[in-house]
């Protein structure tokens, strides 16, 4: 009997070696309807922090949260003096970059992350655009990546927002993640990382799907499905305004 | 995009080309430019808005028998052609990232040939107004337009013309079409008048008949070839530009002909300057980022 139960009582404590502290987390929805009058929507992420034996010693836990657009090819162009006017000059085109990228953080990022774990799990914003193949077809491309970054932070595409994932003892937390108006159509993907030391120690993955609704995706799906189709319905339009609007304006005498 | 904005947008333009009796895609465009829309997106839409605007301006020329069909035609065969090339050259322009460029340099030249010529035309004509009768100008005068083959009767015109002129004065208004957005009215009615010969009460209904059915050629084209046609935009633009050309033609009636001609001449010269200073003055932003192609 104790032969057979003692290797069932060693599993939890191989675990542990691995990580004692695992996620449980779940999104206010999955999903994100795009509809005329869309004005961003805000994703509430919760969870805590299962643990089988007491919070360890040392540095506390930290949660980072980042939400993942689908990704897209770019090309990012870069406009010289040329001639006496300002032209596109030089470009350099991006295999992947994401089309929205979010990052929670529940302590700075120097804090939260080391650079290895960065690297090997992209987290940041710079790291997931630069994991991906750069056509190297124009000298200083690293200018034009940093280029794409700043330019989508700017646009609020891109953000790190540190010490916004509130942690509440070192075990219950939640983030808001907002999402924008503008938002790409697709599959997005919440990813929440658990760390100590700036290691990573669990992570666990969420998608949320951002569709557009109504007359938006039906408008939308005939220009990509039926470009003709949708080009003539623009013209019935347009003919029909343009002649409703005289025979309107001619009977209304002023 | 704020829905409001772009009905504004669209009952200014709409204002201005009811009072001046312009198409309005030269500045619907632009405007579209200056508020961030995409160049690609502004220019087939715009072609679009056109499209409602010739509409409602033709119907009032064909019940004065203003429209010379066969010249129409004829103009619009040139038409469809230019049109073609000049979508073939904007799909070109878009793979090469040059397409702002040339579309900028396109209405930078124009606008500023145009409003320049007009500003000369409309001044010389308020001063020939305070002062004495100047030259006037004959109706038939022979060059070497009329010795070119391929002639045809054009009894509306009352013309016996060779198709090439028409044809190629068609082709190249198809072509700003495709690539500006424009009806082309500016270029066509003083060709007709000047190269072509026809007499003046023709020109606006059959200039109005070859643009309506070359920026509907334009738009469907562009609609296919880039998916750059946005119908909601388009819409909210007709329906501030249909509501605002009709008070326009209001005002516009009750204003001295030279003084119309000297402001949208002015109108003219300042899109223009807008536009040239996005080339000249140093950019906000060196970088710019556009979608790739999908492999």
């Amino acid at each position: 009997m104790i032969r057979w139960t003692l290797p069932f009582l060693l599993l939890p404590i191989a675990a542990q070696a691995d990580g004692s502290e695992s996620i449980v987390a779940g999104l206010s929805q999955s999903n994100v309807s795009i509809t005329a009058n869309f004005d961003g929507s805000e994703i509430l992420v919760y969870g805590a922090v299962k643990r089988e034996a007491p919070i360890p010693e040392g540095a506390p836990i930290q949660v980072i949260v980042t939400v993942q657009g689908p990704d897209t090819k770019l090309v990012v162009r870069r406009k010289d003096y040329r001639f006496g006017i300002w032209l596109n000059n030089a470009e350099v085109n991006i295999d992947s970059a994401p089309s929205f990228y979010a990052v929670a953080t529940s302590a700075p990022v120097a804090k939260a992350l080391t650079d290895t774990e960065d690297l090997r799990n992209k987290i940041t914003p710079a790291r997931a655009i630069r994991a991906v193949g750069i056509t190297a077809d124009a000298e200083g491309a690293e200018q034009f990546v940093d280029a794409l970054l700043r330019i989508r932070r700017e646009e609020g595409r891109y953000s790190v927002r540190e010490n916004t994932v509130e942690l509440t003892d070192q075990t219950l937390f939640r983030a808001d993640m907002a999402l924008p108006s503008a938002l790409t159509e697709g599959d997005y993907l919440v990813n929440i990382y658990l760390t100590r030391n700036g290691q990573v120690i669990d992570k666990m993955q969420r998608e949320i799907y951002v569709r557009k609704e109504g007359l938006e995706r039906f408008f939308y799906q005939l220009a990509q499905d039926q470009p003709l189709l949708y080009g003539i319905m623009s013209l019935v339009l347009a003919a029909f305004s343009g002649w409703g609007a005289s025979v309107l304006f001619s009977r209304w005498r002023w | 995009m704020n829905a409001f904005v772009l009905l504004g947008i669209g009952g200014i333009v709409g204002f201005l080309s009811g009072m001046f009796g312009v198409g309005g895609g030269f500045l619907i465009t632009p405007l579209l430019f200056f508020i961030g829309i995409p160049p690609t997106v502004a220019v087939a839409t715009g072609a679009n808005q056109v499209v409602a605007s010739s509409i409602s301006g033709v119907l009032a020329q064909f019940k004065r028998k203003a429209v010379d069909l066969r010249m129409g035609t004829v103009l619009l065969i040139g038409g469809m052609i230019g049109s073609g090339i000049g979508i073939w050259v904007f799909t070109l322009l878009t793979a090469a990232g040059q397409v702002d460029l040339f579309v900028q340099l396109s209405y930078v030249i124009f606008l500023g040939l145009i409003g320049l010529m007009m500003l000369q035309e409309s001044i010389r004509s308020l001063l020939r107004a305070r002062g004495t009768g100047g030259p006037v100008r004959r109706a038939h005068v022979h060059t070497w337009v009329h010795k070119l083959p391929f002639k045809m009767k054009f009894r509306a015109s009352g013309l016996y013309i060779s198709v090439l002129p028409p044809m190629l004065v068609g082709a190249f208004v198809g072509f700003l079409a495709a690539v500006m957005g424009v009806g082309g009215g500016f270029i066509m009615v003083p060709a007709m008048i000047y190269l072509l010969g026809m007499p003046t009460k023709v020109v606006i209904g059959t200039s109005l008949f070859q643009i309506i059915f070359v920026t509907a050629f334009t738009t469907v084209m562009h609609a296919v070839s880039s998916h750059s046609v946005d119908m909601l935009l388009a819409l909210l633009l007709i329906l501030g530009g249909v509501v605002g050309a009709q008070i326009g033609a209001r005002v516009g009636v009750r204003m001295k002909a030279e003084q119309l001609r000297i402001l949208l001449a002015l109108l003219v010269l300042v899109v223009c300057l807008r536009v040239a200073g996005d080339l000249l003055l140093t950019p906000n932003d060196f970088y710019s980022i556009t979608a790739g192609k999908l492999p």
